[in-house]
């Protein structure tokens, strides 16, 4: 079972490999929104370290948006993803499967990269650690929970937008989270009361948003 | 192999419908439908365009619920036995289920893992080459014709281990001699006791067992 798991991943990370631009699209979005506020509100170090948790996080999510209608859509479209229903493994593996490669291809760069971003809000290295942390333990809950409208989505016309109706609303409690630890973080109250719950966020869509997302797609094929 | 071929002349397994029906957009495609296959039985189902041989096809499948009626698999509701049935099951449909960024190679060993059978690059490499696709195993599939894309998909049949075969015009796009190695294959695996059940507007000529038929169709045509 987790051979199957193994090839899944890997199958999605050379195929991601193979059309390189996806990746940068997300990642390059990413960096330009974030970029762009330092450039509009002006060189006010007090304004910029008060709003950048917030414009850093409202930026991954509107990437990790942006990567989400490509995570069945392809499969859908070449007739994979019917195979995948088809076969022996079940379908909520392939669909974690899924799911993780897409979180390293659009997740991860974004955590990597938001240190270096928040730079430019002049975070204190405190503060970007704790940032990075959030990301970490959130960008994942990002894709769980996107997969899971990607998969109602499926097939639909104009099924972006949807997406973004569908999903954004159910990633407020990850901003809210996410974003406030570091803010907890500088006013000195300290943020592992967010930072716990964040995980525990994650352990729950980890757990339930494969099932919900094996579902969606069950219903999405008829 | 050889367990898996006594397997497959367990007689006791059968495809049961039973009383399906299946309407889409308020059109009854077909329905009261009966049938059984059993080892060694090849099912022609014939129709014309848009009679409903893909939507039976997928309804066997599992992959569309019927409006009424059941698909039994060995006495069992499909929906039931899930991925016990489909283990048994190996579907080629009109979309060719492989990635055009693959090569061959890797597109028949991921499907095989997926199916449950590892695959080694050596035997990849040899059903690539007996369905006619030597020098071309490792190229991507986008740059292959057709046909050859054809070819990259019906080689899981060569490698796959399920009883029952379910193709839907399985013949298109292929040139004479890929029709003629087809035919030898659908022949070879209903002699070990599979059964098959395809679409198709050419001839199936099998020498051993039995090609039944099944006209679709007689609803508004």
């Amino acid at each position: 079972m987790f051979r199957t798991f193994r090839w899944i991943v890997k199958r999605d990370l050379v195929l991601a490999l193979r059309r390189r631009s996806d990746i940068f699209t997300t990642l390059f979005f990413f960096i330009i929104v974030v970029s762009l506020f330092p450039l509009g509100i002006g060189p006010e170090m007090e304004t910029l370290r008060l709003i950048a948790p917030g414009v850093v996080w409202v930026a991954a999510l509107l990437a990790s948006m942006l990567a989400l209608e490509r995570l069945f859509a392809t499969d859908y479209a070449d007739g994979t993803l019917e195979q995948m229903m088809l076969t022996p493994q079940p379908l909520f593996l392939l669909v974690l499967g899924k799911v993780v490669a897409h979180w390293l291809v659009t997740g991860l760069p974004l955590v990597v990269m938001a240190p270096v971003l928040g730079l430019q809000y002049d975070l204190s290295f405190d503060a970007l650690r704790v940032l990075v942390l959030t990301l970490l333990l959130g960008t994942p809950v990002l894709s769980l929970i996107g997969a899971i409208g990607a998969a109602l989505t499926l097939g639909l016309r104009g099924g972006g937008v949807l997406v973004s109706l569908l999903v954004l609303p159910l990633y407020i409690p990850v901003l809210i989270f996410g974003a406030g630890a570091v803010e907890a973080h500088a006013s000195g109250l300290g943020g592992a009361g967010h930072l716990y719950l964040l995980g525990a966020i994650s352990v729950l869509a980890l757990f339930f948003a494969p099932l919900a997302t094996a579902a969606a797609l069950r219903v999405s094929m008829e | 192999m050889s367990p898996i071929a006594a397997a497959n002349n367990d007689s006791s397994i059968k495809l049961e419908i039973r009383n399906l029906a299946c309407v889409r957009d308020d059109r009854v495609l077909f329905d009261a439908l009966e049938l059984t296959l059993e080892s060694g039985e090849v099912l022609l189902i014939e129709g014309r365009n848009g009679s409903g041989k893909t939507t039976l096809l997928r309804t066997v499948c599992g992959l569309l619920a019927p409006s009424e009626g059941d698909v039994l698999w060995s006495g069992e509701p499909i929906r039931k036995l899930a991925e016990e049935y489909t283990r048994d099951l190996l579907y080629i449909g009109h979309k060719p289920g492989i990635k055009e960024d693959l090569s061959g190679v890797e597109n028949l060993r991921i499907a095989s893992v997926l199916d449950g059978v590892e695959l080694d690059e050596q035997t990849a490499w040899e059903a690539l080459e007996r369905m006619g696709l030597a020098g071309h195993e490792d190229l991507p599939t986008k740059v292959l014709s057709q046909g050859q894309k054809r070819r990259v998909a019906l080689a899981r049949l060569l490698v796959s281990r399920a009883r029952l075969w379910v193709l839907d015009e399985p013949f298109t796009a292929l040139d004479k001699t890929a029709v003629g190695f087809l035919q030898s294959i659908i022949q070879k695996h209903v002699e070990n006791g599979g059964m098959v059940m395809l679409t198709t507007h050419q001839e199936v000529s099998l020498t051993q067992g039995e090609v039944r038929r099944l006209h679709l169709g007689r609803k508004g045509g």
